[in-house]
């Protein structure tokens, strides 16, 4: 039993983060009313892509505890000769670009989320929807 | 000789220096952001028109950015089906950048005319990008390119266009997100990007839990994008609320574009094998898309506005194609009914769109009850309407008509007859919603006559996009009647490896 926890659980810790992040920005997307909290559960749920990606480049293991890491992916001779292990660098730069992207949805959101504000006078979703009713019932 | 390996790459480049040029010529001439936007468009469909002849005549093109090879690069592939498409969303894209030059400047302020027609040829950029890029990430980047030019060009209408695109903005970054995570477990099995590269790697890996849990985070994902049932929902109210040129460029482009990438995934990332191997992969798309074609219908009929009764109609719409693709495994035809219907809806709807939002272009006008008597006013507008309809409906020899008569030798060929009788069912609820539309315009006199609304045509520049369209329609369709892209179709058939199961 320990034997599994300790090959399932905690030497891969970092997925487990993920996931456990990446179901709290799921849940915050679709259960909050408000939608500042909404583009906050999103953003979380970004993040947590970005940790997945990164694990995955990652070599280093919890041998006994004592840590293991992957070095630098710098490739310079004496360290291939001491067999050195280096993180694989391709998930970084697509992270990169991924943080990058999720910067532009955050703040497209952010702009539509002060527009609604200003539209609406709140940013609970219930509210704007009754909101939306009355215009529609105003307009027939 | 012209260079056309260069061309796909091109067709994204200039797409993009042409948007940071409208930026700048924007401050210098307003009115030359439309003329800039209409020119690069224009040049891309003549590029793309290059691109089909080359690839029809000589092969499929790889054109390598930066000259490194593919594994490692990324690699632009424009074979059969990625020309195919990019023609499509190319020449849809020009008809609404010259429908737009009207509209815009009847529902837009003014001052935000400059951002508007860069965002738009960005959302052009993506589109295009999405269908030419032969690398998975690279797709998503262009992904996103285009659903964020396509949340603020949404949003710009103001009002209720905000809650949509707002809406649109949480389900599509989900969406895109699955697709990100799908690559994640991709790349942790196969350690590459590149489609072609990932096709041979991956069949020693089929039996992999998260090749398999890859496939189904990608297809959910794709799925949101392409507006298929159940993962509709934030469509109706995009369409809905956009500025008519954007609900005529994402009803018609960015629809077919995401369902570009659903196919690819499916058939070209994974196979043919892949899909009938584990589950009833194409079963259950064949059932659910027959869900969306009798659900989309039926709420369809519910609307009293004209714009959301046509996004339903798109979810319908929406089910043929994925109908199509479900059948595809198990009939000799192949993908052909689904990719004949990816250009026939766009025409379709295009047209229809391209109506309605004329309608609320003179008189503001939303709601179906209010277009009594309309034919006499705008003649034009409402008899590209009627042809559009009718082709909808399926009236011979419209393309409408072609994608249902193929589809159903496809369901007769796999065997697979309940399916028939889910084609004439939404076909008769078609019928239900589109005569509706008709009788009001064309038949119906109001009593007393002074509540008829008195309003002329539309711009020459509005209507006769429609027309174009509307007319396409029928030629259209006799083209494909007479077999003319058959040859086409058996390239990508048989380049997916579709089309030779008995």
């Amino acid at each position: 039993m320990i034997e599994w926890i300790a090959q399932h659980i905690v030497a891969k810790y970092n997925f487990w983060i993920a996931i456990v992040i990446m179901l709290t920005g799921l849940y915050a997307t679709i259960a909050k009313g408000n939608l500042l909290k909404k583009l906050i559960g999103l953003t979380i749920f970004q993040t947590s892509i970005f940790l997945f990606y990164i694990s995955l480049s990652d070599v280093g293991t919890l041998a006994g505890l004592g840590l293991h890491y992957g070095t630098a992916p710098i490739v310079w001779e004496e360290g291939i000769h001491k067999g050195y292990m280096y993180v694989n660098p391709l998930p970084h730069v697509l992270m990169l670009t991924g943080i990058v992207v999720s910067a532009a949805t955050t703040a497209v959101g952010l702009a539509l989320v002060v527009r609604l504000y200003e539209e609406y006078g709140t940013l609970e979703e219930e509210r704007i929807m009754e909101k939306e009713m009355e215009i529609e019932r105003r307009g027939t | 000789m012209l260079p056309i390996e260069q061309f796909p790459v091109l067709v994204v480049a200039i797409s993009l220096l042409s948007a940071l040029t409208i930026l700048l010529a924007g401050w210098i001439n307003k009115k030359s952001c439309f003329f800039i936007s209409l020119a690069t468009i224009t040049f891309q469909f003549i590029l793309s028109i290059f691109i089909l002849h080359h690839v029809l005549t000589v092969g499929t093109i790889h054109y390598w950015l930066g000259g490194w090879r593919p594994p490692w690069g990324i690699e632009y592939v424009v074979d059969a089906l990625n020309a195919y498409v990019l023609i499509i969303i190319l020449f849809l894209s020009l008809l609404a950048a010259i429908y737009s030059k009207r509209s815009v400047e009847h529902e837009i302020d003014e001052k935000k005319l400059v951002t508007f027609y860069t965002l738009f040829q960005l959302l052009v950029t993506g589109l295009a990008g999405v269908v030419v890029t032969g690398d998975l990430f690279n797709m998503y980047v262009l992904l996103e390119v285009c659903s964020l030019a396509a949340y603020a060009l949404i949003a710009v209408a103001g009002g209720r266009a905000l809650k949509a695109s707002y809406n649109y903005l949480v389900m599509g970054a989900i969406g895109v997100c699955f697709y990100l995570l799908g690559i994640a477990f991709l790349y942790s099995v196969t350690g590459t990007l590149n489609m072609g590269d990932m096709r041979l790697l991956l069949p020693a890996l089929y039996g992999n839990k998260g090749v398999q849990l890859a496939f189904v985070f990608m297809f959910i994902g794709l799925g949101i994008k392409a507006a298929f049932f159940p993962l509709h929902t934030w469509q109706p109210d995009a369409y809905t609320y956009a500025p008519s040129a954007i609900t005529v460029i994402i009803s018609t482009a960015m629809a077919k574009a995401s369902i570009y990438a659903l196919i690819r995934i499916i058939f070209s990332v994974f196979t043919v094998d892949f899909i009938t191997l584990f589950a009833p992969i194409a079963d259950i798309i064949s059932w659910v898309a027959a869900i969306a074609m009798i659900f989309g219908s039926i709420l369809a009929i519910a609307q009293f506005n004209l714009k959301r009764m046509l996004a339903y109609s798109s979810i319908a719409n929406i089910g043929y194609i994925m109908l199509g693709v479900g059948l595809s495994t198990s009939t000799t035809l192949g993908l052909t009914p689904a990719l004949m219907h990816i250009l026939n809806h766009a025409l379709m709807k295009g047209c229809l769109f391209m109506a309605a939002c004329g309608f609320i272009y003179k008189a503001d006008l939303r709601d179906i009850r209010d277009l009594v008597g309309l034919a006499r006013r705008m003649p034009y507008t409402c008899f590209a309407f009627l042809l559009a309809a009718l082709s909808m409906i399926g009236f011979p020899p419209s393309v409408g008509f072609v994608t249902k008569l193929y589809l159903i030798f496809a369901a007769l060929d796999a065997g697979k007859y309940i399916f028939i009788a889910v084609i004439f069912f939404s076909t008769l609820l078609m019928i239900v919603y589109f005569w509706h539309v008709i009788e009001i315009m064309y038949i119906r006199v109001e009593e007393g006559g002074e509540k008829e609304i008195s309003v002329t045509e539309v711009p020459r520049s509005m209507f006769i996009p429609g027309l174009v369209l509307a007319f396409l329609c029928f030629i259209v369709g006799i083209i494909w009647l007479i077999g003319t892209p058959m040859p086409l179709m058996d390239a990508i058939n048989s380049g997916l490896g579709l089309g030779v199961v008995p």
